[in-house]
């Protein structure tokens, strides 16, 4: 395919017994924002340690431009990555930490300090950075200092190993959509890890969700909200409501703990399986408002979320999570009347 | 620590003072100000340690620096200061004794660089500070310099160790081996080498893998990352282990003396003779405070170069 950049064909990682990945197979298009996803421990960072250099894959192949890139060494190949821990370096100014690709390229010194300010101005940090020390930045500022010098170096593929884990919740957000901005504007090819599914939502063009060295979803953010492939990816996204159910005639299906009857998903046919609601897909029910699936209960709890408001509903012996605008104030103990329609739930396998 | 500004202004309006009076003022605030010195935080707590180093550092130190300007073959303080001692050291050639001893330093500190980095990064970074190379890196210190030495003399002899098993074995017959240049860096090399292999393993254990790491993803090559990174990144590291040893061969004596031989006489063994052979302290203080004034220009003049709160300031 010529317009995938980097692909990888069964690539597997095995530690003795231990298996780390297990034969990947997946494709990124050049100039995509593609986003590997999954809890620690899933074999993300050993697979971006492969798709850089610095590991070799126990089997499979990685594919870059259609050329096997397997035995290249991480300092022979185009790429770059942005490390966890942003890797600048202590003795190094930000200037010369930015220029650092290009002194290892040969470029005069005089070249490389017009490209360091050029990319200083283009992550919105002024000249008078240049001569500071790494150790004078803020956190988001080192972490433009990383991007600037990764940005430096001119990689075909710029891969991130979530970089922004460690900055606070604004500043991820407002980073988050720069580095959107970034990769739009330079049209590279970013690959990014995160254990964050709503971090990978907001920048990605696709995302790969990794559970115990294995590919569980590929898609656009789109389709891994609305068609999550089971209960793991669906889960990942936040809390959810999740009910064991089976199927009872065409379009009933009977809770196995509560007894309870809710509406069948249409277009799924399993006789069995998890049906999972968010909590943003439950309404409470007005006074002659209807619903496919509708039951009643009881407001146990109640916690503001900003714009938002998560309640606990108690519905006979287990607890559903709802969330609405915060205007629509429901107060604790009150009795209220939950709904959903049956196209808003899904239906999964076990 | 000034906080005796509100007396002042009281000073100032009242009429002029009598004398008296206002030495008895300035003799207060000078009290008050040693008692609020002495309360500030860890000045009572290190006097311990003050004493300990004014008495036994400091005070030999300013004992020899007197020493150097009386004159020659005497021992006390009570004469006049001269400069005869100097005098006699620059007409008495014993500029080669110092030229001796420099040039072994700045030797033996060259060849530990070259060997100890190696050996400090497998340390560091392959066997991970390991307990057990490191005891048997460090037993050896446990033993006597001197007969270390010794052990290398009865190695190294005519007929010794070596010689011995080469001429049973092979029948040849190996040239002198001891009492030259070579086998006294050896002797000095084989000494110190613990000396730079810590301080500078600790170095190296300074370095993030992931600096190396980023260095080499964007394109260094396995010079380039030594050269931009691991060398400037252990440089506190790797000026320890050299000072430390500089400084240990400059003042060393045995090992010139044992394998040595005849061939080399080094400063500090002008020194020891100075002292005791021939009963001339003022000629050993001068010789001594020259050495210590040579190798303080040395020793300072490179820190300032390299710049060590530049190199410390890391996060």
């Amino acid at each position: 395919m010529a317009d995938s950049i980097l692909e990888l064909q069964n690539v597997g990682k095995y530690f003795g017994d231990f298996v780390a990945v297990e034969r990947i197979n997946f494709k990124v298009k050049k100039g995509e924002f593609f986003t590997i996803v999954g809890p620690s421990g899933s074999g993300k960072t050993t697979m971006i340690r492969m798709l850089v250099g610095m590991d070799k894959p126990s089997c499979g192949d990685i594919l870059m431009a259609g050329e096997r890139i397997n035995d290249v060494p991480a300092n022979r190949r185009p790429t770059c990555m942005v490390f966890q821990s942003l890797a600048l370096f202590p003795h190094k100014s930000v200037g010369e930490n930015i220029e650092f690709p290009l002194k290892i390229r040969g470029e005069t010194k005089h070249n490389r300090k017009t490209r360091a300010i050029e990319l200083l101005e283009k992550l919105h940090l002024s000249e008078v950075y240049y001569h500071k020390k790494v150790s004078e930045c803020s956190g988001g500022e080192k972490q433009r200092v990383a991007l600037a010098r990764a940005l430096a170096f001119d990689p075909e593929i710029l891969f991130f190993d979530e970089p922004l884990s460690a900055l606070d919740y604004r500043l991820r957000k407002t980073l988050e959509k720069e580095l959107k901005n970034i990769q739009r504007s330079t049209g590279k090819t970013f690959v990014y890890i995160t254990h964050s599914l709503e971090e990978a939502m907001v920048m990605s063009d696709r995302i790969s969700i990794m559970r115990d060295g294995r590919i569980v979803q590929i898609g656009t953010p789109d389709e891994i909200y609305n068609h999550p492939a089971n209960g793991f990816v669906a889960q990942f996204m936040g809390e959810v409501n999740e009910f064991q159910v089976t199927r009872q005639g065409n379009n009933r299906l009977l809770d196995s703990d509560s007894k309870q009857h809710y509406a069948a998903p249409p277009g799924v046919n399993l006789d069995a399986g998890i049906l999972i609601v968010r909590p943003e897909r439950v309404r409470i029910l007005t006074e002659g408002e209807e619903a496919d699936t509708e039951m009643t209960g009881t407001v146990q709890n109640q916690y503001v979320l900003g714009s938002r408001v998560q309640y606990e509903v108690k519905v006979k012996n287990r607890s559903l999570l709802v969330e609405t605008m915060i205007d629509e104030s429901r107060d604790v103990g009150e009795s209220v009347r939950l709904g959903w329609n049956a196209d808003q739930a899904f239906l999964l396998a076990q | 620590m000034n906080a005796q500004s509100p007396v002042s202004p009281s000073k100032t309006s009242s009429s002029p003072e009598s004398l008296p009076e206002r030495r008895k003022f300035k003799l207060m605030t000078f009290a008050r100000n040693l008692i609020l010195w002495f309360k500030q935080p860890g000045v009572i707590l290190s006097l311990p340690a003050l004493f300990v180093f004014i008495a036994g550092f400091v005070g030999p130190l300013v004992l020899v620096v007197l020493y150097s300007f009386m004159p020659p073959r005497t021992f006390s303080f009570n004469q006049l200061p001269t400069l005869d001692n100097f005098a006699t050291i620059l007409q008495d050639g014993y500029y080669l004794s110092y030229a001796w001893s420099i040039g072994l330093a700045l030797v033996t500190t060259l060849i530990l660089l070259a060997i100890c980095w190696p050996v400090a990064y497998g340390l560091s970074k392959v066997f991970k500070r390991s307990m057990i190379i490191t005891l048997l890196l460090v037993l050896p210190l446990f033993v006597s310099e001197n007969v270390r030495l010794f052990g290398w003399v009865l190695t190294l002899l005519n007929h010794g160790v070596l010689d011995g098993t080469v001429r049973t074995l092979f029948g040849w017959e190996l040239p002198d081996l001891l009492y030259n240049v070579p086998v006294t860096v050896l002797g000095m090399v084989y000494i110190y080498l613990p000396f730079m292999l810590f301080p500078m393993s600790l170095g190296i254990s300074m370095v993030p893998d992931t600096c190396r790491e980023a260095a080499f993803d964007m394109g260094a090559t396995r010079w380039q990352v030594f050269k931009e990174v691991e060398l400037p990144l252990a440089m506190p590291g790797i000026m320890i282990g050299s000072l430390l040893t500089f400084v240990l061969v400059l003042g060393s004596i045995s090992e010139a003396k044992i394998l040595g031989g005849q061939s080399i006489i080094m400063i500090s063994h002008d020194i020891e003779t100075a002292f005791t052979y021939a009963q001339n302290w003022p000629l050993g203080s001068a010789l001594s405070t020259l050495l210590i004034l040579i190798t303080a220009v040395l020793v300072i003049g490179l820190l300032s170069r390299l710049n060590l709160d530049n190199l410390l300031s890391r996060k």
